[in-house]
């Protein structure tokens, strides 16, 4: 072979920018699904609140948070100020009067929750590794249940610890606030199966946006007004069978029956006990529906 | 938690993927049928055009999509049950775009390698290590939204490789890269073989990118096998170089002037005009191993002439078929063709 002359360059590869120390293979434990599950799940629980993503999605949720408990710590101040003997508020009407604020909530975050990973078709990414939807829609189910846990009890305990700083009776007060937690809870979880039903069905967040805030308001609406009227048609004993229409009626027919609040239907008629039984199945059976759904969309979605 | 089987990629003779009679079948086609074929450790090719079947494959191995009729096994596992298991020990790169564009490819890959079950410190670690053997550096740090097509392939290849499989599956991963962007691509999968020690299944509907990167070539065609052989046996012998040279004062034709020295030292010049306007300046001629390059070089020095270009022909598919099956009396259609 002859070296003298010049020899066309010959492409010098991608060695030389690769400053390598060589390839380590992975010998560590390899944790599994538990594991993987419990990482999506606060993953997404912190996704809830614009963290561990960009400034601006921090903004909406945040605020939203603020928002739900500005009202709780005025309500606070005027207890402690004029040394009233109770709460202006039950702990059970707090989540019912603020509902506008917790649709908002569940309307932005269930869709970005979702509908980012079917939009970007991350999905298949998923599904290509250990877990299973079952563990995916069970992580995404419960984180943003839990989101909407920490949206509604925090204003609770505002309350709670301010009424015991206004000093008031501490017995009333915990079970009030049991009650309360009790009762979000039960809405937590009905609200984000219903949110994340709507947000998997699209892949366009807008969308989706739209879709759980219709849902939401005009079922609301809707069941209100059809009680109105049939309060003054004399019909009361219809008002309770209609509230079980909307997921917001459901639950405060749930803790007027049970959790000892006093209802919002029109003329103050909450179900009876045994409507009320009615009432708990139906959050319950929504509740798994929604799971039920979820796992049939990731399961055409999965690749 | 699993324990981790041996790395069998190295062990000569060990089949890593074997389907039989695999078939899958959707209410108006055939995806598959009746594929029975045979993938040991390195970089196999699986060609076919678009709808041959290819990605139907690459579900059904990873246990994500049942097959109609047949079996398959990875790694001695069967996919019907046992999916869970392959999907722990495979890594899977989707033809498709797949990356959120909001997150940095360090928050993207670290996910996705704590989905696959490693502890968070291994996740950054890995992750880390992963992104810098593909290539990507401090862009790593922006948000996968501001990355050309070639780092968005490099994102996607690095989530396949970050739990550290032992097989890895990828769909198509030279689409919509220029030809630079194609060839470093395809030197990053040769590397995960022979520098990581993970078997490679990669799909192309290009036989002419599969055959320097390959070691073995599977042909499906409408989820047939065509062909299932090493690439020395596909490409060895129709190996082509084309070669391009200037003029200079004293060779006015310097190409001309080429041809006639190379056939005067015996090399097989083929005629590469074929009627293209500029191809009469490139010279085909069929390379027969190293000397062949060697012999190039001095031809083109002795003369003083400028090389302007010298690489190896891509084939198309068709030419494969056509050179290996004259006697045969099948004939295949192009299946794909270099772009």
């Amino acid at each position: 072979m002859t070296v003298e002359h010049p020899v066309a360059p010959v492409p010098a590869g991608d060695q030389t920018r690769i400053h390598d120390i060589g390839y380590r293979s992975y010998d560590g434990p390899r944790l599994g699904r538990g594991y993987a599950r419990r990482s999506l799940y606060s993953q997404s629980l912190r996704g809830a609140y614009g963290l561990g993503r960009s400034v601006k999605s921090k903004v909406l949720p945040m605020l939203l948070f603020v928002v739900m408990c500005v009202p709780a710590a005025i309500m606070v101040a005027v207890a402690v100020f004029t040394k009233a003997k109770d709460l202006p508020l039950d702990y059970t009407r707090y989540a019912i009067v603020m509902q506008a604020v917790i649709s908002l909530y569940v309307a932005s975050q269930a869709p970005q929750s979702v509908s980012r990973d079917l939009r970007f078709k991350t999905v298949p990414l998923y599904f290509s590794r250990p877990i299973e939807t079952s563990d995916y829609v069970l992580a995404k189910y419960a984180a943003l249940a839990s989101a909407l846990f920490a949206l509604t009890a925090a204003p609770l305990l505002v309350l709670y610890v301010g009424a015991l700083l206004a000093k008031l009776d501490f017995g009333d007060q915990t079970q009030g606030f049991a009650q309360g937690l009790l009762a979000v809870a039960l809405l937590s979880v009905l609200f984000a199966g219903i949110g994340l039903v709507i947000a998997a069905l699209t892949p366009r967040r807008g969308f989706g946006i739209a879709a759980v805030i219709a849902v939401l308001t005009i079922s609301y609406g809707a069941v209100s007004t059809l009680q109105a009227i049939a309060d003054v048609q004399d019909s009361a004993n219809v008002i309770p069978w209609v509230g079980l229409f909307s997921p917001i009626t459901l639950i405060d027919g749930v803790q007027s029956a049970f959790l000892g609040a006093t209802s919002s239907f029109p003329g103050g008629v909450g179900p009876s006990h045994g409507q009320g039984v009615v009432y708990v199945l139906a959050v319950l059976g929504l509740s798994a529906a929604c799971y039920g759904l979820l796992m049939r969309r990731y399961r055409k979605a999965g690749l | 938690m699993t324990t981790r089987v041996a790395r069998v990629t190295t062990v000569v003779g060990v089949t890593v993927i074997v389907t039989e009679s695999l078939s899958k079948r959707f209410p108006r086609v055939t995806a598959l049928d009746r594929l029975s074929v045979d993938v040991g450790p390195g970089v196999t090719g699986l060609v076919g055009a678009n709808g041959a079947g290819k990605s139907t494959l690459i579900k059904i191995l990873l246990g994500l999509s049942p097959a109609t009729e047949g079996r398959a096994e990875v790694f001695g596992l069967d996919v019907a049950t046992e999916g869970a298991a392959i999907r722990e020990r495979v890594g899977y790169m989707p033809e498709h775009d797949c990356l959120p564009p909001d997150v940095s490819a360090t928050e993207f890959v670290v996910h996705m390698a704590r989905m696959s079950g490693l502890p968070p410190t291994a996740a950054r670690e890995r992750t880390a290590d992963t992104l810098r053997h593909v290539g990507l550096y401090e862009e790593r740090y922006r948000p996968i939204g501001g990355y050309s097509t070639g780092m968005k392939q490099r994102v996607k290849l690095a989530q396949a490789l970050v739990h550290d499989p032992q097989l890895v599956f990828l769909d198509e991963p030279t689409n919509g890269l220029d030809p630079v962007g194609r060839d470093d691509m395809l030197g990053l999968i040769r590397r995960i073989h022979t520098d990581f020690g993970i078997s490679v299944l990669v799909t192309s509907h290009l036989l002419g990118e599969l055959e320097r990167t390959c070691d073995h070539v599977v042909v499906i065609d409408g989820g047939k096998l065509l062909r299932s052989s090493s690439t020395t046996d596909f490409t060895q012998t129709t190996t082509t170089l084309a070669i391009e040279v200037t003029d200079t004062d004293e060779h006015p034709d310097g190409t001309r002037a080429v041809r006639e020295a190379l056939h005067a030292r015996g090399a097989e010049v083929v005629d590469g005009s074929g009627g293209l306007p500029g191809a009469g300046h490139v010279l085909l001629l069929t390379a027969q191993g190293e000397q062949t390059y060697d012999l190039v070089r001095d031809v083109v020095a002795d003369l003083g002439l400028g090389l302007v270009r010298m690489e190896q022909r891509r084939h198309h598919i068709s030419e494969v078929f056509k050179n290996d099956t004259d006697s045969d009396t099948q004939r295949k259609e192009a299946v794909g063709h270099d772009g």
